[in-house]
């Protein structure tokens, strides 16, 4: 609830900041407002479940874990972005302001207990997100994949629209107690078909917000096309925002009726993991190859709603954290080395521009290399136990082919996550020494260690839950 | 607190090794790994086989996961222990004529594998096992894909994808069986073994197991990424995967598969023992036409670790016993080859047969070490490949005679491919190759010696280890029986 409040407020302060001489400023005012909102997000920590705004926003430590992660990552990624400063088009101040209120947005998702703040949260998030993904005015690349991502996010905000209006007209309420009320008092043996198409249009929009395929098209190219800054954004924030919204979708309205949508939701799953894994091994770039990834890593997420057990819940906090840890590393390590490589003037993104890193910067190839790991589900790092608590949560569930299906899939995933490894550590490669500043530096190096305490210690989130 | 020592003690000397530098990584590697020995054998003289599981220890580390950090050592974990701790050092003095590059990073990961597998062989708690029997993938994934030969890159990809594959269908096993046990779920081996499971069941699991242990080990016809692992991967890291790694696969068999799903061995039992015995005669046959000596061990060993799979699913006294002694054997003898190989390899730069010849006529220690270690693995009498060889070819009679007959073609083979690797090498004339060959120097026999003691000390007694072995085996084929 604080966050919201403050972040709102802080936004404009930072778009203020802008018309300030000095652009230097912004870097650490919004890391500051960051740290700030984080702080604050704690206050109602172990308060239970309060209600604001007319019982529309829920608050309970649920989702103000999701929220942390939320602004965890977005602080990392604030930090990693350098200040805009190396181009002289950039607009620093409407970025950082458009981030912090694309938080608003993201935390408004994960709370919401209204259909009305599910519309606006993914609205003000979504909007937020197509300004920032055509940010590089004068990339050609940047424009289209701003374009391309306005346009099927208007389309996927209609099918949302219309699927809330069927649950309005089956159910006469906005509210998801009362819609699970509905839900749960079907009489047996008729069917609430409006409910049904509701709901089914509702999960369309939102599995095209968090890449599921077959919604998944405009992901490579957007996620390719952005800014990687912004990328990284899209890749962690707004998946975490997504999942955490259809889980208390699923999880609060409709986990009577799960007979009825379980089904889609596994069938989905396991297309995202196929298009998602096996769309990353033919990528040469590994900006792309981390877009599909973030398809798959969707994918996985997508079994634990499927399973909807008690576990799921921690499920998928563990591994959205996990996740985004890993995938922050990753970008923040592209970040820097393709800036050192160029092709045709763009920054290089393809897997040779991460030759010989290991040698002279064996700091940046074990980051990278952790983060890989990481995302390859290997033990010992965090992501290992997000696919674990994943799996578990199948089980309990008694789902075991989806799961023996996800393994198969997990191995493919080997195969494209080894290739950065042994690009930076096994082949060879002219890069030299990259400078990284200290503060860069500690995230790489806060993200990496998180990956790993996790790795060794994953009950240290549990008593934490 | 013992096991925990000893599970510790080595990554500690693993990251001691990784921060004195390159120059002192050598001997500070080898101190480690001796000292690992010591424990183990303070162990052992403490051990009492008859008393079941010992030097346990037992945190919660993943409440609801239903995961503890949990090991002991029985029997079983007892000898493969020792096995671990007694050729981690030999095969840490073998790297020292080698100069690695950063070599500080090479002995560390050494020491690493070597806390993981013995983590795999003490794991008292499933989930922990599986968590071990992966970490022990990355070290050795790195030694061979950083330090190996010139394919290196494709192959260990493919070796690192091809176990990971196995593995994550025992992971779905695992976290099945978890949801079985009663009342708040447990996932000690132990309530594993109490589950009642329906035959179909026990069929998928059967097969989830067998898929992941086959591919460790490996058997026929699983075993396609090991031959170029083996010739790729550096001399020591070749060690490694054959002297101890493999060993996880046929320990998994007889910790797991044996106990947890007897109705699914009823029922496809024959068939993995038709597998292993194809893979005896596969492998010989393969071994025999190999030239390059390197990979001819690498199908010997593929042969040997098929006939202590077909020991196991004999699920016999004599079967299991045979394994036992067989992994012991096995390992001794096949550290033993690759270092002789590597030393041939270092002093002549090749490997293949057609190439060598009369290096006996300059080196007469290294000809009879060369020799002792031959015959150990030939399994005459009164060397260490023998006993087990015994006991393993008996169980598989028993089960079937035909198999039986089958799988003692082995012994042929095996001399014809063995004696023919030492006939082309060590005799003959002197081939341009090998002018100026020398013989073994001090710190070679230092690694040899020990050997070959143990070559004898199995050979001639071996009671010492199957009396350590003995209970936990029967106890575990009682399981078996009810």
């Amino acid at each position: 609830m604080y966050p919201i409040i403050l972040l709102s407020f802080l936004g404009v302060v930072t778009l203020f900041l802008g018309f300030s001489k000095s652009k230097n400023i912004l870097l650490p005012a919004t890391l500051l407002f960051l740290i700030i909102a984080l702080a604050s997000n704690f206050i109602e920590w172990n308060k239970g479940p309060l209600l604001y705004f007319y019982d529309m926003l829920r608050v309970d430590n649920v989702t103000l874990a999701f929220n942390g992660i939320i602004l965890l990552s977005a602080f990392m990624i604030v930090a990693i972005s350098g200040g805009f400063q190396d181009n002289a088009d950039s607009e620093p101040a409407e970025y950082y302001g458009l981030m912090l209120f694309s938080l608003v947005g993201a935390i408004m998702m994960v709370g919401f207990e209204h259909l009305i703040m599910l519309f606006i949260g993914v609205e003000i998030l979504s909007v937020a997100m197509y300004i920032l993904t055509g940010s590089n005015k004068r990339n050609l690349r940047s424009n289209e994949a701003a374009l391309k991502y306005f346009l099927m996010g208007a389309f996927a905000t209609g099918f949302m629209l219309f699927g809330m209006t069927l649950l309005y007209g089956a159910t006469g309420s906005f509210k998801l107690a009362q819609i699970q009320g509905f839900a749960s008092n079907i009489p047996a043996g008729t069917q609430s078909y409006i409910l049904y198409a509701g709901l089914l249009l509702l999960l369309i929009g939102m599995l095209f917000k968090v890449s599921a395929a077959p919604f998944h098209f405009w992901t490579p190219d957007v996620y390719e096309g952005a800014p990687t800054i912004f990328t990284t954004f899209m890749s962690t924030v707004v998946k975490t925002a997504g999942f955490a919204a259809l889980f208390r979708l699923l999880s609060s309205s409709f986990s009577n009726i799960y007979g009825f949508w379980w089904i889609v939701i596994a069938a989905i799953a396991v297309l995202t993991l196929l298009v998602g894994n096996i769309g990353a091994t033919s990528q040469n770039s590994f900006k792309r190859m981390l877009a599909y990834s973030g398809i798959s890593h969707a994918g996985y997420l997508l079994i634990a709603l499927t399973a909807l057990t008690k576990p799921s819940q921690n499920a998928i906090i563990f591994y959205s954290l996990a996740y985004s840890l890993s995938t922050i590393s990753a970008f923040g390590v592209l970040m820097l080395v393709s800036k050192e490589k160029t092709i045709e003037g763009q920054p290089n993104e393809r897997y040779e521009a991460f030759n010989g890193l290991a040698k002279q910067n064996p700091l940046l190839a074990f980051v990278l290399a952790v983060s890989m790991l990481s995302l390859a589900g290997i033990p010992l790092t965090a992501g290992f136990w997000g696919k674990f608590f994943i799996f578990t949560s199948a089980a309990e569930r008694g789902i075991i082919w989806i799961t023996v299906i996800a393994v198969l899939m997990s191995t493919v995933g080997i195969y494209y996550y080894f290739r950065v490894i042994i690009s930076s550590y096994l082949k060879e490669g002219d890069l030299i020494k990259i400078r990284v500043a200290p503060f860069y530096q500690v995230i790489l190096v806060l993200a990496t260690f998180l990956t790993i305490l996790f790795g060794l210690a994953p009950g240290i989130f549990e008593g934490f839950m | 607190m013992l096991t925990l020592l000893l599970i510790l003690l080595p990554i500690a000397a693993g990251v001691i090794t990784l921060l004195s530098g390159d120059r002192l990584a050598k001997q500070v590697a080898l101190l480690g790994g001796l000292v690992s020995l010591g424990v183990a054998v303070t162990a052992w003289m403490q051990f009492d086989p008859a008393a079941g599981s010992q030097f346990g220890f037992k945190y919660a580390w993943v409440a609801s996961g239903g995961i503890s950090f949990a090991a002991g050592i029985d029997g079983i974990s007892m000898v493969l222990v020792l096995l671990t701790t007694f050729l981690t050092p030999l095969i840490i003095l073998s790297a020292f004529k080698h100069e690695y590059k950063n070599s500080a990073t090479f002995y560390s990961l050494i020491l690493f594998m070597e806390s993981a597998l013995i983590g795999v062989f003490t794991a008292t708690d499933a989930f922990l096992f599986y968590l071990f029997f992966e970490a022990a993938l990355i070290p050795v994934y790195f030694l061979a894909a950083v330090w190996g030969g010139e394919n290196r890159l494709k192959v260990t990809l493919k070796f690192f994808i091809y176990t990971i594959f196995g593995s994550l269908f025992m992971m779905v096993a695992l976290v099945y069986l978890y949801y079985q046990t009663p009342g708040t779920h447990s996932s000690e081996i132990t309530a594993f073994y109490q589950l009642q499971l329906s035959p179909m069941v026990q069929g998928f699991i059967f097969w989830a197991f067998f898929i992941a242990f086959a591919i460790k080990m490996p058997l026929f016809p699983f075993h396609t990424w090991q031959p170029d692992t083996y010739t790729e991967s550096p001399t020591p890291a070749t060690m490694l995967l054959s002297g101890i790694m493999l060993k996880m696969g046929v320990y998994g068999l007889i910790r797991f598969l044996l106990p947890i799903v007897p109705e699914g061995m009823e029922t496809w039992g024959m068939m993995a023992m038709i597998l292993s015995v194809i893979g005896i005669i596969y492998g010989s046959i393969i071994a025999i036409q190999q030239s390059d000596m390197k990979r001819l061990i690498a199908y010997s060993s593929f042969a040997h670790v098929g006939l202590m799979a077909a020991g196991v699913f004999s699920s016999s006294l004599n079967g299991l016993q045979g394994a036992l002694i067989q992994m012991l054997a096995h390992g001794i003898n096949v550290i033993g080859l690759f270092f002789i190989i590597d030393i041939i390899y270092s002093r002549t730069k090749t490997r293949y047969l057609d190439q060598l010849g009369g290096i006996s006529q300059s080196t007469p220690h290294l000809s009879v070490y060369f020799m002792v270690l031959l015959l150990g693995s030939v399994a005459l009498p009164l060397t260490n490949g023998f006993v087990g060889e015994f006991l393993l070819l008996s169980s598989v009679f028993q089960y079937d005679g035909w198999l039986g007959a089958i799988a003692g073609l082995t012994i042929i083979l095996g001399s014809v491919y063995m004696l023919r690797l030492f006939q082309k090498s060590m005799f003959g004339p002197k081939s341009k190759w090998v002018e100026g060959f020398q013989d073994l120097t001090a710190s070679e026999r230092a690694v040899l010696l020990p050997l070959i003691i143990m070559v004898f000390w199995i050979g001639i007694y071996p009671s010492t280890f199957l009396k350590l072995t003995e209970p936990a085996v029967s106890q575990l084929l009682q399981l078996v029986n009810n």
